[in-house]
């Protein structure tokens, strides 16, 4: 048991300020539990989003320590012992109150991407026939919880704000699992490449870094994607070939 | 009186988990127009955290398994209260909905020769749950939430229902807030569909996330519906017991699916010590024969850990209470012995078990493929709930329908493992279809303007009253501890009577909470009004668990430890009086069809 105390930012849509709250910490205790403690004994309208508190959901989604993090996942004990510890909103998407953002953004950017569109079942129950080996990669990119850390840390929309032009990393990771999927015969590269902004991603893997499910974001869906569009319109024969064809159309 | 928005539906779903998304996408593929209403953001409801499986008879592993069997295993679980009607659709048309899922996206686990792969659970008799890892809820909301964004469907987001609104004996509509900006809003619908979840944040230790707080049961009562056997509770056996923080979370039944075993103190496997009579002849002899079942061997029985929930969860709790628990008040769980009988036992753990893997690296400093994991019981499901008719789920409320686990009858006394999954889309596709069916051949309702404005009035008196008054979360917490020492896995009559007691006194205080701040995304303003509900669903749990005098299910009375001759014969019935007082009566089932009863007898051999 120990007193540790938290640097909470407070405020309403983008106003606010941090204000100091010390409370009683014991073993195990994660930075979720310590913000409903702080609810419970001297803050009732602590605005916090969350959930399952079991790192399935991701809702918790905050900067702590300055780090995107889910509050329900980071233990208290593996911060750094000097007090205070700050927690505060995401602050890649629009404030809304104390620890929460607007994050109705991203499910606005996932209605414009193409869904699913699979081939004709080939099992006459109307199912598939897919290997364990052909999915493992899509398998681990519907791991994603939609927290948004990779969106929150991705600097294409924390610094510059190009939230109309680049769909982020967390849907990229969601193209990706189409594009892969063995039976989808949807095509999202053109959209990927024209309009969603795959081009601004310059491989930082901050995104990589911060996703709480560990899905390699960077080097098993960025990069594929990237070289998914080379092929298709940069290849030099294909580039050729799609102006002749092109031409002939007309 | 605030100024408040008003908004146009045919078909309004109250809540977003798989039951509710499946009722929207129904609805909306009948070509109504659908309003989809959700306590948190999109994608985040309990569903996510259903780690095992969906039970669906597809025969893809096992080719004896069929729609009967799972009638019959469905049936059996729940001692014969289930809903009859009910179980036979579920059984029948659980495998539709999992292809169905595959179709719109969903990537199961795959058999060798590229099928979708099934799992063993508890109860089941043959692997039956098509799953992901031990993340098939997720999969399964995602599926729904990336297939219904495209379906036209309008959701709102992080709003709570406080009232249905009638006109006359049927439902027109609904008066939510708007959690994020605190405004108010009044929903006209023709049919509603509540598909809210459960109930386990009336208990302390629960694997339940923040929203089950009986919204669904409580709005449906007040409406004059009837709630039905709200007794049965089902505590998981397998919740993680430290560190102290944790308490609850839940462990996947998947672990002892794919061979994880039960140990006390002293090393002991006494799962095999208590293997009850109607499951003696398909249960194994030695861990050997479990170990074969396991692997696939169909000359094998299954394990005493893959036994029914409730009996599993009280086997621990005997082992606790007479001293041979683990030191913070569990029993092991091991699936890493394993490792003694295949090559790799670290890689298939973490393969078949990424989640447990990843929960207790980071909650509890364990690693699950090296040592065992400490676990107790958790309040996990409610097999009771709103009262539905069997095909379409409509209350006894016109236009009010459930699907989910906020209905009730299709456990009965107690759920197995993974007929939960399969119970949402198979019961939200056909509430979403019959509350289409419902609202095309109605006209609009009238809403009653000053009805609403009383309920604005009620909901906003806990601002009014502020933060020197009682704090509700201090209620919430009091009544939290009272149903889990004196309604909880072990129940007797004086301290149910107690409970009762406590939660009277715990709603005048309810009425008198208040809290500081405004209405914008104001977290203890929202308690108030959920701690409405959450005293609602207990008082209605403890009065029905106080009246039914025997054990069964998850309904454990150590005054009255045997099954009672009558039991069996009757649900119980729960209604608001005309006085607003809550009545409770039983009411004799429903005889079963001579074919359905036949089913079960030939799967009794």
């Amino acid at each position: 048991m120990s007193k540790v105390t938290f640097r909470i930012w407070r405020g309403d849509s983008g106003q606010g300020e941090f204000k100091d709250y010390t409370t009683e910490v014991t073993e195990g205790m994660v930075v979720l539990d310590a913000m409903h403690q702080i609810q419970a004994e001297n803050a009732q309208d602590l605005a916090i989003r969350w959930n399952c508190k079991a790192g399935k959901c991701g809702s918790c989604s905050a900067e702590i320590n300055g780090m995107p993090k889910l509050m329900c996942m980071t233990q208290i004990k593996q911060l750094p012992a000097e007090n205070p510890i700050t927690v505060e909103p995401m602050r890649a998407f629009p404030h809304m109150r104390d620890l929460v953002s607007d994050v109705s953004w991203n499910f606005e950017v996932k209605k414009k991407i193409k869904g699913f569109s699979p081939k004709k079942a080939d099992r006459p129950d109307g199912t598939w026939t897919m290997a364990q080996s052909d999915i493992d990669r899509p398998q681990e990119f519907r791991k994603c919880i939609e927290c948004f850390l990779c969106q929150d840390v991705c600097h294409v929309l924390r610094d510059h704000h190009k939230h109309d032009e680049f769909i982020g990393p967390r849907f990229f990771v969601y193209s990706a699992a189409l594009e892969m999927n063995p039976i989808d015969e949807g095509d999202r590269l053109a959209d990927l490449k024209n309009q969603q902004g795959l081009g601004y991603c310059n491989i930082t893997k901050c995104c990589t870094k911060v996703c709480p499910e560990h899905i390699h974001i960077t080097d098993n869906a960025i990069i594929p994607l990237k070289e998914r569009i080379v092929d298709e319109y940069y290849d030099p024969i294909k580039m050729v070939a799609n102006f002749l064809f092109k031409r002939g159309k007309k | 009186m605030p100024e408040i928005a008003k908004l146009e539906h045919d078909v309004l779903v109250i809540g977003a988990g798989g039951a509710g998304l499946r009722a929207a996408i129904a609805a909306a593929a009948a070509g109504v127009k659908v309003g989809l209403i959700t306590k948190s953001l999109l994608g985040k409801a309990h569903t996510v955290m259903a780690e095992g499986g969906m039970a669906a008879a597809m025969a893809n592993v096992d080719d004896r398994d069929s729609w009967k069997v799972h009638f019959a295993d469905t049936m059996r679980g729940g001692q014969y209260l289930n809903n009859w009607r009910m179980a036979e659709l579920h059984a029948k048309e659980s495998p539709d909905r999992v292809r169905e899922l595959e179709a719109w996206g969903a990537l199961f686990d795959r058999t060798k020769d590229g099928g979708i792969l099934q799992r063993n659970f508890g109860g089941h008799r043959y692997p039956r749950l098509a799953h992901v890892g031990d993340r098939t809820g997720l999969e399964m909301i995602r599926t729904l939430q990336d297939h219904g964004v495209h379906q036209g469907i309008d959701v709102h987001m992080e709003h709570t229902v406080c009232t249905l609104l009638k006109d006359g004996d049927r439902v027109c509509g609904a008066l939510s807030y708007d959690r994020q900006k605190g405004e108010f809003k009044l929903f006209h619908a023709k049919a509603i569909v509540l598909a809210t979840g459960g109930v386990g944040r009336a208990f302390k230790i629960t694997s339940n996330s923040w929203e089950y707080t009986g919204d669904g049961q409580a709005l449906a009562y007040h409406a004059g519906a009837e709630l039905m056997d709200m007794e049965f509770v089902q505590f998981h056996p397998t919740g993680m017991v430290w560190p102290p923080s944790v308490k609850g979370i839940l462990v996947t039944e998947g672990v002892r699916g794919e061979g994880g075993v039960l140990r006390n103190k002293d090393g002991k496997r006494f799962m095999f010590d208590d293997i009850p009579d109607n499951y003696k002849n398909q249960t194994a002899d030695s861990p050997e024969e479990g170990w074969r079942y396991v692997l696939g061997d169909k000359s094998a029985r299954r394990p005493p850990e893959l036994l029914t929930r409730d009996h599993v969860a009280r086997c621990i709790q005997r082992e606790v209470r007479e001293g041979r628990g683990s030191p913070h008040g569990g029993v092991f769980l091991d699936i890493a012995w394993i490792k003694e009988k295949i090559p790799n036992a670290a890689e298939h753990i973490k393969k078949k078990l990424p989640s447990m893997y990843h929960q207790f690296m980071a909650l509890a400093d364990i690693d699950i493929t090296k040592v065992p994991m400490e676990v107790g019981p958790t309040t996990h499901y409610i097999m009771g709930g709103v009262r539905v008719d069997g095909d379409s789920q409509m209350t006894s409320v016109p236009g009010l329908f459930a699907a989910g686990e906020v209905a009730a009858g299709l456990h009965g006394a107690n759920r197995l493992g993974g007929n939960s999954l399969s119970d949402l889309v198979v019961f939200g596709k056909r509430a979403g279809d019959f509350a289409a069916e419902f609202a095309k051949k109605q006209g609009a309702g009238k809403i009653n303007q000053a009805e609403v404005d009383e309920h604005i009035r009620k909901a906003m008196a806990p601002l009014e009253r502020g933060s020197s008054a009682e704090s509700p979360y201090a209620v919430q917490a009091k009544l939290q501890d009272t149903m889990q020492d004196l309604v909880g896995i072990v129940r007797r009559e004086g301290e149910m009577q107690k409970a009762l007691e406590v939660i009277g006194d715990l709603k005048k205080r309810a009425v008198n909470a208040g809290v500081g701040g405004g209405r914008v995304y104001n977290p203890g303003w929202h308690t108030c009004i959920d701690l409405a509900n959450l005293l609602t669903v207990s008082e209605a749990i403890a009065k029905a668990a106080l009246d039914r005098k025997e054990s069964r299910g998850g309904h454990f009375r150590d005054d009255y430890p045997d099954k009672s001759t009558d039991g069996g014969t009757y649900n119980s019935i729960i209604k608001k009086g005309p006085d607003g007082a809550m009545q409770l009566q039983r009411r004799p089932l429903t005889p079963m069809p001579e074919e359905l009863k036949q089913i079960i007898e030939d799967q009794k051999k």
